[in-house]
């Protein structure tokens, strides 16, 4: 985890300046900057309803199926504005992948699950899917709990390793940058452990946004933590001095559950 | 969350207690060598252990709040702070026991009582507004409790000096001035026991360490 002592080496990947995030009447994002690095967790904590998974929503534009929504302000990715450099929905979304709080799998295989995104992008060599699929299971840490029943359904895998199977549908198109919206609120203690474990190996090559509700996961997995209030970021920080010495009031009184 | 609350509290009132009890103690072995009362040397022994018994206490509690809360910033600094604090206030009844086992050998007296009723009082002193600094939030307060340890070392150096001119002079009074020289080092170790104190205060209230200020350059941003 990176610490106040040692300076920050790593490029910022995902610059947020004056986003505003409108949908109907409603302002549900305000005025938010941010740099996000490259290969360090970030994590977006706050209460309920304060845009936290809508602002994870916005790097890779899968809000735009809604036509109530408006966003202004500029959001790059390696300096390229993902809204207005000419860059492809698809491509974007290759490039920044996602996992969501509950595991969703495909009613299909194991296998089938994991070279669906190669597929899409028109892999159809089947050594090279097989080498795609081995690979991101294995970056996934799933890969010597399945190898031998890749072609059962993934509806049969527990709760954590379906979750696993999501990270690994995502690794599988090989992403630049993971959005994780709670990915370990519907597990267990111990697969939730193997998910933190996993972030921590993931993020060496990966840029890692994560929305969680548990403090302490934020506290455990994140080198970078930002608390949001109400559709506005109050304070953003090293996750260790945030947990130990927070500059707001407002940040200080969330963290040691006496908000509101 | 209700109940976190009620047991930071219990935290805080328990060190508030240690402390005044360390005050008493620190009074009594002023007495029982002003006085040569075994008395109150025999009550120094009983108060110690109550202070052992706070320190099982409160230590517990610390542990307990650790693992059931998870607490987080100024709630954190405050726990760990008091797992420091505590074990300061428990050296400081041990401090006492050490002085007031002295108290009958250190007569007929070979110094005038004034400037050893004056380092007991300082340390005295030390502790009650290194408490109160914990108490009050008063980080200015902690950090005049950090300053003033200098004036204590300089008192205790002076009477070291005389008590060695003393032996030097008179090998008669060497036997009762050794004993008076551990004195003076117990209570000033109260006082940098105090100093330490005041050097949590600061660390809850304002989230970085006070100690060792010659190495701050290496290990702030």
């Amino acid at each position: 985890m990176l610490s106040p002592q040692t300076p920050e080496t790593k490029p910022v990947k995902l610059s947020v300046r004056n986003l505003d995030f409108r949908y109907g009447e409603k302002k549900v994002l305000d005025g938010l900057s941010m740099d996000i690095h490259a290969e360090r967790v970030t994590a977006i904590i706050g209460p309920s309803g304060c845009g936290k998974s809508t602002f994870l929503k916005c790097f890779n534009r899968i809000h735009e199926v809604s036509s109530a929504v408006q966003v202004s302000g500029q959001m790059a990715m390696d300096g390229v504005d993902i809204y207005r450099g000419g860059i492809d929905q698809v491509d974007l979304r290759r490039r920044v992948g996602m996992v969501f709080q509950k595991p969703n799998p495909f009613p299909k295989s194991i296998y089938e699950n994991v070279a669906f995104g190669p597929r899409l992008f028109g892999v159809r060599d089947r050594a090279t899917l097989d080498g795609l699929v081995e690979d991101a299971l294995r970056k996934s840490a799933l890969w010597d709990e399945v190898k031998d029943r890749l072609k059962e359904s993934a509806t049969g895998m527990s709760g954590g390793q379906q979750q696993r199977l999501c990270i690994a549908r995502a690794l599988a198109v090989n992403p630049e940058v993971l959005l994780m919206d709670e990915p370990c609120s519907a597990l267990d203690p111990i697969a939730t452990a193997k998910i933190e474990d996993l972030i921590g190996e993931l993020k060496e090559n990966l840029t890692i946004v994560i929305v969680t509700h548990n403090m302490q996961q934020a506290a455990r997995v994140s080198d970078y933590t930002a608390f949001f209030w109400l559709g506005k970021l109050i304070e953003m920080d090293l996750t260790e001095r945030i947990f130990t010495t927070p500059r707001e009031r407002m940040t200080e009184d969330y963290i040691t559950g006496r908000f509101g | 969350m209700r109940s976190f609350e009620t047991e930071l509290k219990n935290l805080r009132d328990g060190i508030m207690v240690m402390a005044g009890v360390a005050e008493e103690m620190i009074e009594l072995t002023i007495q029982a060598l002003t006085e040569r009362s075994s008395a109150k040397a025999e009550q120094v022994r009983v108060l110690d252990r109550q202070m052992d018994e706070w320190e099982l206490k409160l230590d517990q509690l610390c542990i307990d709040l650790l693992a059931l809360h998870a607490p987080a910033a100024r709630d954190l600094r405050l726990i760990a702070s008091s797992l420091k604090i505590v074990p300061e206030l428990e050296r400081v009844g041990d401090h006492c026991c050490n002085i007031a086992r002295r108290a009958t050998f250190v007569h007929p007296p070979i110094l005038s009582g004034d400037s050893l009723e004056q380092l007991g009082a300082q340390t005295r002193s030390m502790i009650r507004r290194a408490v109160d600094a914990f108490v009050g939030h008063d980080a200015a307060l902690a950090q005049a409790v950090i300053q003033s340890d200098d004036a204590v070392d300089e008192l205790y150096g002076q009477i070291y000096r005389d008590l060695l001119r003393l032996m030097l002079a008179d090998p008669l009074c060497i036997e009762r001035a050794s004993h008076l020289i551990l004195v003076i080092k117990n209570w000033e170790r109260i006082a940098d026991q105090a100093t330490n104190i005041a050097e949590e205060v600061l660390y809850i209230l304002e989230g970085r360490s006070a100690k060792h200020p010659y190495l701050r350059g290496n290990h702030e941003e």
